[in-house]
C-alpha cells in the first residue's frame, strides 16, 4: 500500500468523488488556487475561489445542495466558522425538518483546527461539540490518512450535511493507503488497539498520542483498548459500550476543552447504559476552558500528553473497585 | 406612462391580491381570537408580491421571507394547505413542521420562507448556481425586506451573484419596517436600488403598491436577466400597513404617514382602475369577492378538520 499524507487522501478522495458523481462541485476560499489538478480535471465550473465570506459560502452550498447538487466547501479554518454558524446550522441543519423532508442538504463542510502550528485562537478551535449538538448534522474527524480518505467519500455521498474537521498538524502525517477505493462508513468507531484493562476513547490527533500511551502502558503491564471514534455524530455507541463493559474502566482523551463537550457525551453514555459494569469513575483528558495558545510551550500545554494518560491510565487501574 | 396588463390577466391579478388580503385577515381574526397563533401579515404589500411572481415561469424559482403569504397564494399554493401549515396541521405543506414561518413547496419551485432574515439571500445564490449549471434560462426570484437589506449577508449574496453571474432576480420589498423599527432610523438612504450599483449590477425601484408596474417592471427584468445571465435588483416601494405580528397594536406607528400609504392601497387602486377603464364590470368584480369568500371557508374548514401530526413525527425528518 502506498503512504500518503492526511491532506494528500483528502485530495484523492476529493478527486474520486468528483469523476463518480457530476453533481460534486466544490468551492470555498482558495480552493480553485490550492487544488489546480481539480480545475484542471473537472473545469473552472466545479472548481471555484469565492470571495472571503464564510456565510454565503455555507449558504451557497446549502442552497445548491436543496437543488440536487453535492457541494464541498472549504472554510478553511475552524473558528471562521461562527461567521457561517446561520447557513450551517439554521439552514442546512434545520431545513430538511422544517420542510417536512420537502428537501435534502447534500453537503459537505471542511476546515481545519487543532494545536501545533501555534496559529492561536481564532485560526485553532476545535469545534467538533458545537455542531454535534445542532440537530441535522454529522461530524467527522479523521485521525489517519485511510480515513481521512475513506470517511470523506463517505460524507461526500451521504444525504445530510456533514463537517468534516482535519486536524493541521495531522495534515503532514502520513500513512498507508489502500490502491483500491475503501469508503469508511459514517457512525463507526474503530477499535485501534484491543486491551481488557482500560478503554480510552480518542480521535483526531489525540487519537496517536493515546496510542504511543498505550505502548508504554502495556510494558507497566496495564492494557489500554484505544478506540478511535472517527465520527463524532453519529455516534457509535455499540463500540464504546461493548468495550467498556469489557474493561470496566473508562477514559476520554481530546484536544477540545472539557466542558459540556464529546468526551462528557461518552462519559454520560457510559453511565447512562453501561453504569452496572463501570468499576471505577470515568476520566476526561481534555484541553482547557481556555482559547488555543500561540506559543508552543503553551500550546505543549494545551494538548493532552502521552505522560498525562500514562499517570491517568494507572491510576485508574489503581483505583478500581 | 403607467404600464397596462392584458385585461385578463390584470382581472386575475386583482382577484389574487384579493385572495391574499382575504387570506391575511382571516388570519387576524383567527390570531385574534385565540384559535391560532399570531402571524407576520403581508398586508399592504399585495402588489409587490402578486405583481412579480405573476411575472415569473413556471419553472423558476422562488426563496422569501417570513411575510411570505403573497408569495405562496400568487405562485398557485392551496389556500388551505398553507392554512393548515399555518394551524400546525399534518395536511399542510410541511406536514405542520413549519408553521406560519418557514413554508416551502417544492412542487411549486417554492424553495425557501425564511424567517432569519436574510436567510433567503444566502441560500439564493446556491440555487442560483444550480440553475446556472443546468444551462437553463429560469431563474431564481428572492424576495427579501429593507431590513435583510440591512444584513451583512445581503452584501455577501449580491457581491457573488454578481461575481459569478448567477440568474437571480432580487426583489426588495421595502415595506419601510424592520420589525419594530423604522427605516429611517437604521438607513441614510431612502432606496434599496442604488445599492446595486455598487456590484455592478442594475437596479431599478417601481412603485411597490400598483401591481401593473411591478409586473411591467419584473417581466423586463426578468428577460433582461434571462438574455444577459446576469443578476438584477428590483426594488418595491411599499408599505406594511398591518404590525409586525399579530396583535399589534402598532402603537409606534405614525399616524399620518399610516393614513398616507392606506389611501393608496393596492388593492383599491387596481380596483378603482379597472373599474374606471371598463377593463373590469361589477358583475365580474362580485363574482371575484364570491370565489375569495368560498375560497377561505374552505380553507377553514380543510384546516381545522385536519388532524395534528402524530407525536412520532417528532423526530421524522431529521436526518435524510
Amino acid at each position: 500500500m502506498p503512504e500518503i499524507t492526511v491532506d494528500e487522501a483528502i485530495g484523492l478522495a476529493l478527486a474520486e468523488e468528483m469523476r463518480r458523481d457530476a453533481n460534486v462541485i466544490m468551492f470555498g476560499e482558495g480552493v480553485a488556487t490550492k487544488r489546480r489538478d481539480l480545475v484542471q480535471e473537472f473545469g473552472a465550473l466545479r472548481v471555484r475561489n469565492t470571495p472571503l465570506a464564510e456565510g454565503i459560502i455555507a449558504g451557497t452550498a446549502a442552497g445548491a445542495a436543496a437543488m440536487g447538487l453535492r457541494p464541498v466547501v472549504d472554510l478553511l479554518f475552524t473558528p471562521f466558522l461562527c461567521f457561517a454558524m446561520e447557513e450551517i446550522v439554521n439552514s442546512a441543519g434545520k431545513l430538511r425538518y422544517i420542510s417536512g423532508g420537502q428537501f435534502s442538504f447534500p453537503m459537505v463542510v471542511m476546515a481545519m483546527t487543532g494545536s501545533g502550528w501555534g496559529v492561536g485562537a481564532q485560526h485553532n478551535h476545535n469545534l467538533e461539540a458545537w455542531f454535534a449538538h445542532a440537530p441535522g448534522l454529522k461530524v467527522v474527524m479523521p485521525a489517519t490518512a485511510e480515513d481521512a480518505r475513506g470517511l470523506l467519500k463517505a460524507a461526500v455521498r451521504d444525504d445530510n450535511p456533514v463537517m468534516f474537521f482535519s486536524d493541521m498538524t495531522l495534515g503532514f502525517q502520513k500513512g498507508e493507503v489502500p490502491l483500491e477505493e475503501r469508503i469508511v462508513p459514517l457512525g463507526q468507531a474503530c477499535v485501534r488497539r484491543a486491551g481488557r484493562d482500560v478503554t480510552i476513547v480518542s480521535y483526531s490527533k489525540s487519537l496517536h498520542t493515546c496510542l504511543a500511551a498505550a505502548e508504554k502502558l502495556e510494558g507497566m503491564n496495564v492494557s489500554a483498548e484505544v478506540i478511535d471514534l472517527r465520527t463524532i455524530k453519529p455516534l457509535d455507541e455499540s463500540t464504546v459500550l461493548a468495550s467498556v463493559r469489557k474493561t470496566g474502566r473508562l477514559m476520554i482523551v481530546h484536544e477540545a476543552s472539557g466542558l459540556f463537550g464529546v468526551g462528557a457525551e461518552v462519559a454520560a453514555l457510559a453511565a447512562e447504559k453501561a453504569f452496572g459494569a463501570l468499576k471505577a469513575p470515568v476520566v476526561r483528558l481534555t484541553g482547557p476552558d481556555a482559547p488555543a495558545p500561540a506559543s508552543p510551550a503553551l500550546e505543549q500545554a494545551y494538548m493532552p500528553q502521552a505522560e498525562g494518560i500514562l499517570a491517568a491510565a494507572r491510576k485508574l487501574v489503581g483505583a478500581s473497585r | 406612462m403607467i404600464p397596462r396588463t392584458e385585461d385578463g390577466a390584470a382581472r386575475s391579478m386583482l382577484e389574487t391580491m384579493m385572495l391574499v388580503r382575504a387570506f391575511e385577515e382571516q388570519n387576524v381574526a383567527l390570531a385574534a381570537s385565540g384559535k391560532m397563533g399570531g402571524t407576520c401579515t403581508s398586508v399592504g404589500q399585495e402588489a409587490a408580491a402578486v405583481g412579480v411572481v405573476k411575472a415569473l415561469r413556471s419553472d423558476d424559482l422562488i426563496l422569501t421571507n417570513h411575510r411570505s403569504v403573497g408569495h405562496l397564494l400568487a405562485r398557485g399554493a392551496e389556500p388551505r394547505r398553507v392554512l393548515a401549515e399555518i394551524m400546525g396541521r399534518s395536511t399542510g405543506y410541511c406536514k405542520g413542521k413549519s408553521g406560519s414561518l418557514h413554508i416551502s413547496v417544492k412542487e411549486l419551485g417554492v424553495i425557501l420562507t425564511s424567517t432569519i432574515v436574510g436567510g433567503e439571500l444566502s441560500l439564493a445564490t446556491g440555487v442560483a448556481l444550480s440553475l446556472s449549471m443546468k444551462k437553463t434560462d429560469a431563474v431564481v426570484a428572492c424576495f427579501f425586506g429593507d431590513g435583510a437589506a440591512c444584513e451583512g449577508v445581503f452584501h455577501e449574496s449580491l457581491n457573488l451573484a454578481a461575481v459569478w453571474n448567477l440568474p437571480l432576480l432580487y426583489v426588495c420589498e421595502n415595506n419601510q419596517w424592520q420589525a419594530f423599527v423604522h427605516r429611517k432610523e437604521t438607513m441614510l438612504s431612502d432606496r434599496i436600488a442604488p445599492r446595486a450599483s455598487a456590484y455592478g449590477m442594475e437596479g431599478v425601484t417601481v412603485d411597490g403598491n400598483d401591481v401593473e408596474a411591478v409586473h411591467a417592471a419584473a417581466l423586463a427584468a426578468l428577460a433582461k436577466i434571462r438574455a444577459t445571465g446576469k443578476p438584477m435588483l428590483l426594488e418595491t416601494y411599499t408599505y406594511r400597513t398591518r404590525g409586525h405580528y399579530e396583535p399589534d397594536d402598532q402603537s409606534y406607528v405614525d399616524r399620518d404617514e399610516l393614513a398616507q400609504w392606506r389611501a393608496r392601497d393596492p388593492i383599491e387602486l387596481m380596483r378603482e382602475r379597472l373599474l374606471a377603464e371598463r377593463r373590469i364590470v361589477p358583475d365580474q368584480l362580485e363574482h371575484i369577492r364570491e370565489r375569495v369568500t368560498d375560497a377561505m371557508a374552505e380553507a377553514l374548514a380543510f384546516a381545522s378538520n385536519s388532524p395534528f401530526p402524530v407525536a412520532s413525527e417528532l423526530t421524522t425528518d431529521v436526518y435524510a
